[in-house]
């Protein structure tokens, strides 16, 4: 049976006491998403910048549970300065390690992309013990998704 | 025990509290959110299965007449519950969410139009809401909202200008989220003096306290089967019969027919007419013997229960957690029911719950289905226990260690912020 310890990695911990990239970028230039876990009510709010391909900065604002809240917080510090190619496989990673398989027949377990390298990211591998908790980590990165299209889309039209 | 209810004879008939979880005793505390069910209700359904099976109102053997019944015994038992006139002003939908749709789409759709005003309170579940906001979308009626007040209690102060002029006022008797009861003959009253049908979500009052729907004077009174310790997949609308013969069928097809040709049909009588296709007949057998459960206890005896535990609870919460604890709604356990929603420090709800259940603690954590409330109290989530006939002082005391044990979990590995 996972214990507390599995899912509340001390790292998980100083995420959600000192957030990383708190806070707001004016929007616009920057382009301000919403996401929602309808099963508790966790808000997450992104705030992005893109430039030549690249996430320029970005903000994490919204509440939400410690799982949430830090998700947000490592990912936040892992794709800035990134390509969106370099984003989208590190995001295909992270969700491979919630069990969630990207762009493929979900039943066959897709090979992990071996250069990625999810760092900090890897504490959150106990959520996967508790299935309902998730959606709490992988929210900030279905939103950071729609913000990405939704900043270029408004960029090259 | 101080209150008229035997809660460890109560306890035992209760098979699913005798299972383990994580290694120790299931303590539930979120009947709010569903009850357990006791093994005359589950005695009742089997049985049922095991000797009376068949479909009702159309077979002429045996069984087939055992089944209908049941199923009208069900109803029958279900009127004198909650004080209904006649047993055809009970209809059988799937829950209460049905039933407010029932209310909203049939209803609503034949006597509302574009610009009409309906009237809802800040602390409505999201099942009455949500069928009002699609009619807004799809007829353009308004909708407008009593407040609530710092302490969780309804604010009447503007109530007869806000509910001028209303077609509907459709409100909630007991919040989900707060335990206020509110004043619903007051409310009815204030409907009806406007001019507007009222419209009683009591789900969380029915199981609760004795209910009486001719002493409301409402027109509409919708609950469901399983927060009173009945199965799932039932629900029950009341309905005036005057305003249930003026309301279309909502869900069409067998049952609800008197007549078909290729031109066309005409409807069965109430309640009939709302009950398109095979009714959930095990489930009524079961919400029968769930009534018969709770007669058995006697409704006040249970709701002097819960005010006696509630109170326990609150005091309990307050002496051990005294400021770091903050449960919302009215102080005064009797103004309430024993729906206790709460945050703890900065802690999130979410990560509450999550080491309430190695506790063997089951709380519900989120926003409750009544998100616009949740704006209104400024959080996001709560945590929410809700007590029931099963619930004692010992299961709130597991509570409140549970609430210990987290508050020390995340201190050990450092405040949050």
């Amino acid at each position: 049976m996972p214990g507390l310890e599995d899912l509340y990695r001390e790292i998980i911990l100083d995420h959600y006491r000192s957030p990383r990239n708190r806070g707001e970028l004016p929007a616009p230039p920057a382009t301000r998403v919403e996401g929602f876990n309808p099963l508790c009510g966790d808000e997450i709010v992104i705030f992005l910048t893109v430039a030549n391909g690249i996430v320029e900065d970005i903000r994490i604002g919204g509440q939400g549970c410690s799982i949430s809240q830090s998700s947000a917080s490592m990912m936040s510090a892992a794709v800035k300065d990134k390509t969106f190619d370099e984003v989208l496989r590190l995001t295909n990673a992270f969700k491979a390690m919630m069990s969630i398989h990207v762009g493929g027949d979900e039943h066959t377990d897709a090979p992990p992309d071996a250069d990625v390298k999810l760092g900090d990211l890897e504490a959150l591998r106990g959520v996967v013990k508790f299935p309902v908790r998730i959606k709490c980590a992988t929210l900030s990165w279905n939103t950071l998704a729609q913000a990405i299209d939704e900043a270029t889309a408004t960029k090259d039209p | 025990m101080s209150d008229g209810l035997d809660v460890a004879a109560v306890k035992a008939d209760f098979p699913i509290l005798d299972r383990e979880v994580h290694g120790g005793r299931l303590i539930y505390l979120d009947s709010a959110n569903t009850s357990q069910k006791p093994r005359a209700v589950l005695d009742a359904m089997a049985h049922y299965y095991a000797n009376s099976n068949a479909n009702v109102h159309r077979g002429t053997y045996l069984i087939a007449e055992e089944a209908t019944n049941a199923l009208e015994g069900a109803r029958a038992k279900v009127a004198r519950f909650i004080g209904a006139p006649a047993s055809r002003e009970v209809v059988f939908t799937k829950n209460a969410t049905e039933s407010l749709n029932l209310v909203a789409k049939a209803w609503g759709r034949a006597h509302l139009r574009a610009g009409d005003v309906v009237v809802l309170t800040e602390l409505e579940h999201h099942a009455n809401i949500v069928p009002w906001h699609q009619l807004h979308d799809e007829l353009g009626i308004e909708l407008r909202w009593l407040p609530i007040t710092a302490d969780g209690h309804l604010d009447l102060t503007d109530l007869d200008q806000i509910v001028a002029g209303a077609k509907v006022v459709s409100f909630a008797a007991t919040s989900n989220v707060l335990g206020t009861m509110l004043p619903v003959r007051r409310l009815v009253d204030a409907a009806h003096h406007a001019g507007a049908i009222a419209v009683v979500d009591a789900s969380q009052h029915v199981p609760h306290a004795a209910t009486n729907v001719a002493a409301w004077g409402a027109d509409f009174v919708a609950f469901t089967g399983h927060k009173m310790l009945g199965p799932t997949g039932i629900g029950v609308l009341w309905g005036t019969s005057e305003i249930l013969e003026a309301t279309p069928p909502f869900l069409s097809g067998g049952e609800m027919i008197l007549n078909v040709t290729k031109e066309g049909f005409t409807t069965n009588e109430i309640p009939w007419k709302f009950e398109a296709g095979t009714p959930p007949i095990a489930e009524a057998v079961g919400l029968g013997a769930a009534v018969d459960y709770l007669e058995g206890l006697g409704m006040d005896a249970v709701r002097e229960h819960e005010v006696s535990l509630t109170g326990y609870a609150l005091r309990t919460l307050a002496e051990r957690f005294g400021d770091d604890i903050c449960v919302h709604g009215p102080a005064d356990e009797s103004e309430r029911g024993g729906v206790m929603s709460f945050t703890f420090k900065d802690l999130h709800p979410h990560d509450l719950t999550q080491v309430f259940d190695q506790h063997g603690v089951c709380v519900r954590a989120g926003h409750h289905c009544a998100k616009p409330l949740m704006r209104v109290l400024g959080v996001a989530a709560t945590a929410r226990a809700s007590l029931y006939v099963y619930n004692d002082e010992a299961d709130v005391d597991a509570l409140a260690d549970a609430i210990a044990a987290a508050a020390e979990f995340f201190s050990f590995s450092g405040p949050p912020r």
